[in-house]
């Protein structure tokens, strides 16, 4: 943003050189370099979107072009089709939904943690072979999704590495892309919960019952989220790892000297600076794992017994299998919404939070500017030293 | 900065404190044992998880010299008994594997080509021309990024057979040839060289692409770089475009037609040799690339977060 002000001196001395001619040369060139972009974005974006957006509120069956005059407008019906229509089409988003939820629940979380806790090993500073560690976690983030289902099916297969190396203690493993049966519900049984309370199966919601929703993912789900953190963990690495870079070392020696474990130095002092790369590595997750699709394609085609059917999936297998498209289209522009509500919660929930004046009063008399302060001082509660040291940063700079 | 923030009655702390040799103040540093057990727990976690990390893919490498037989008897075993090269020879002389790869190198070569002509062009005139409507075209630029690719499966193809670009490499190619990130990232850069060189230029009476192509593009490279890697990799990568702009299987591309191996394209059995070569093949462009620019990899994915 500083180049804007370095940038406008220049150009102001150059217009009052060569008045009007090179001025409207670049403004025509300005066009021209953009024109590319711009071109392509709306053909192959803007009007998709809009053309997929009529075609969810049409009844078009996939022969001619949904322009065609004999496409008939049929208001919300495909929405109304797969949202309360009682038949298949709801319960399979019912249930696409309920899979990619539950998948969304073990990636985000696990892959956050798994690839910051990467990040912290690796940034160690007495660590020795640093870029060997931090090549071998990040290269799975590099390989094709195709290319990794593939191995997948195999270490997961019945008789896969996964397996032998369970059968090494004594236990037998699960036969993972076949057994449709939801993890939660395999953890009731175990507790030997094995017909489900009326209560639950009684209602429900988009045409699957309650107990089903509570399912948990199922096996063959759960081999795909193994899948997806370790894929992605070593791309939010390094995220983490620029951060965790960029963090004031003063700040951790201030927390030493003060006392302040290696444990505390974490919760309270580094982990408050990496907020910023957290809201990202989050909002990437997040976004992401609602769009499984690859995956399902080469794997598993939402078997067994649609327990890894994804709204993505879902959406191509409405329109380009079952020649469904109005449906296919309408979950798609479902699926969008869920994404952008998600991605606005998450940043409401991530909001800084403005600090207490009692607080702010405590640590920092009259030394922080409100936006300084919920960083460091408010998030940290009572770590003194980070905030002492947070005071001192204020008062340096 | 660091320095000044330090309280003059302190003494001087050395960066790297907790390291063993260098002791501190008595009493405030961890005992000499404590530290030595710790690098051993720290060095200890760190190879057992790069041992998750890489294990699979030695398992590959080596199943696919495996027998279909070997291979679901000894799965972890990484010594393929016997050797066999099967899986190659079947990959490459009867079936479409070598069709499939052509046109990965076919439409991956172009994307990242027109790419980075596209995304600089764009990035410099975003950067650095002034024009009516370049901050709308900026937020344009910036909104498309936050639009999920999954969403636009149905009306991509939509657009395309209306267009009658369905089934054609044009099809394949033209919708990837812009990337909403590259710009960005490309504009960002062109922000951060000092226009004087463009402006000594201009005086010596250059034109606008000519100072774009001749002077400042070259002074690029590294965001060029970055640029490339990303278009090789995502239109290598690539998969769900593929399956909605075409269903010729003369425009199979290695996504597509692994995938269609994954499911049982080549006959019946497991034949997990014979996908794992493929999925290995397929993997090697992107890993060189790795391996080229390593570096640069690992600081394009830095960058993105500190602005």
């Amino acid at each position: 943003m500083s180049a804007t002000a370095s940038q406008a001196k220049p150009s102001a001395r150059e217009a009052t050189r060569h008045p009007a001619g090179i001025r409207k040369g670049e403004r025509l060139a300005g066009w021209l370099f953009v024109l590319p972009v711009i071109l392509i974005l709306g053909v192959f974006l803007f009007i998709p979107v809009l053309m997929a957006l009529w075609v969810s509120f049409s009844d078009w069956s996939g022969r001619g072009s949904p322009l065609a005059p004999g496409v008939g407008f049929i208001g919300l019906e495909n929405y109304a089709d797969i949202t309360t229509g009682g038949g298949l089409a709801e319960s399979n988003f019912g249930t696409s939904l309920r899979n990619n939820a539950w998948y969304v629940i073990l990636v985000v979380p696990l892959q956050t943690a798994l690839s910051l806790l990467l990040a912290v090993l690796v940034s160690r500073q007495i660590l020795r072979g640093r870029g060997f560690f931090r090549t071998a976690f990040y290269f799975p983030s590099v390989t094709s999704s195709v290319a990794i289902t593939v191995l997948w099916l195999f270490l997961f297969s019945t008789t896969g590495v996964v397996n032998q190396i369970i059968a090494w203690f004594g236990a037998t493993g699960p036969n993972w892309f076949n057994e449709p049966r939801g993890l939660v519900h395999l953890a009731l049984e175990g507790v030997g919960v094995t017909t489900p309370p009326p209560a639950l199966t009684a209602g429900g919601f988009l045409g699957i019952t309650w107990w089903d929703w509570i399912a948990g993912p199922s096996v063959a789900m759960f081999a795909l989220i193994l899948m997806a953190i370790f894929t992605t963990s070593g791309t939010f690495m390094l995220l983490f790892m620029a951060a965790i870079q960029s963090i004031d070392p003063s700040l951790a020696e201030a927390a030493m000297v003060d006392g302040a474990n290696a444990w505390q130095r974490f919760w309270r002092v580094t982990l408050p600076q990496l907020r910023p790369a957290l809201f990202t590595v989050l909002t990437l997750g997040l976004i992401g794992c609602w769009q499984v699709f690859d995956q399902i394609y080469t794997g598993t085609q939402g078997a067994p017994g649609n327990t890894t059917l994804t709204p993505a999936y879902l959406s191509y297998q409405a329109g380009f299998q079952d020649q469904k498209w109005g449906d296919g289209a309408a979950i798609a522009f479902i699926l969008f919404l869920i994404i952008i509500a998600f991605t606005l919660l998450q940043r409401w929930v991530l909001r800084d939070k403005p600090v207490s004046r009692r607080r702010m009063r405590a640590y920092l008399p009259g030394r922080v500017t409100p936006g300084e302060a919920p960083t460091g001082a408010a998030t940290q509660g009572e770590a003194a030293p980070a905030a002492s040291a947070e005071s001192k940063k204020g008062a340096a700079s | 900065m660091s320095e000044q923030t330090l309280p003059a009655a302190l003494p001087p702390i050395p960066a790297a404190a907790p390291t063993p040799t260098r002791t501190g103040r008595a009493g405030r540093r961890p005992p000499r044992a404590r530290v030595v057990i710790a690098a051993i727990a720290l060095y200890a976690a760190l190879i057992a998880i790069a041992l998750v990390y890489i294990y699979p893919f030695l398992v590959q490498v080596a199943t696919s010299f495996k027998t279909d037989a070997d291979a679901t008897a000894a799965p972890v075993s990484l010594i393929p008994n016997p050797w066999s090269f099967a899986a190659y020879d079947k990959l490459f002389a009867n079936s479409d594997f070598p069709l499939w790869f052509l046109n990965s190198a076919i439409v991956t070569v172009c994307v990242t080509l027109g790419r980075v002509f596209f995304v600089s062009l764009a990035g410099y005139a975003l950067a650095r021309l002034h024009f009516r409507g370049r901050a709308t075209v900026f937020a344009v630029v910036v909104g498309v990024m936050a639009v999920p690719g999954v969403v636009l499966l149905i009306p991509k193809f939509l657009v395309l057979n209306q267009l009658g670009l369905y089934n054609t490499y044009i099809g394949m190619i033209l919708p990837l040839l812009v990337d909403a990130a590259g710009v960005f990232i490309m504009k960002n850069f062109f922000e951060s060289i000092p226009v004087s060189v463009e402006e000594q230029a201009r005086i010596d009476g250059a034109g606008t692409f000519r100072i774009f192509w001749s002077v400042v593009l070259p002074m690029a490279r590294p965001a060029l770089i970055t640029i490339v890697i990303l278009s090789f990799q995502g239109s290598w990568n690539e998969l769900a475009h593929f399956i909605v702009s075409a269903s010729n299987p003369a425009l199979t591309t290695l996504t597509k037609g692994v995938a269609s191996l994954a499911a049982g394209a080549l006959g019946s059995g497991n034949q997990y040799p014979l996908k794992l070569a493929a999925a290995l093949i397929m993997t090697i462009p992107v890993a060189v690339m790795f391996f080229i620019f390593q570096r640069r990899i690992m600081n394009a994915s830095e960058g993105a977060v500190k602005e």
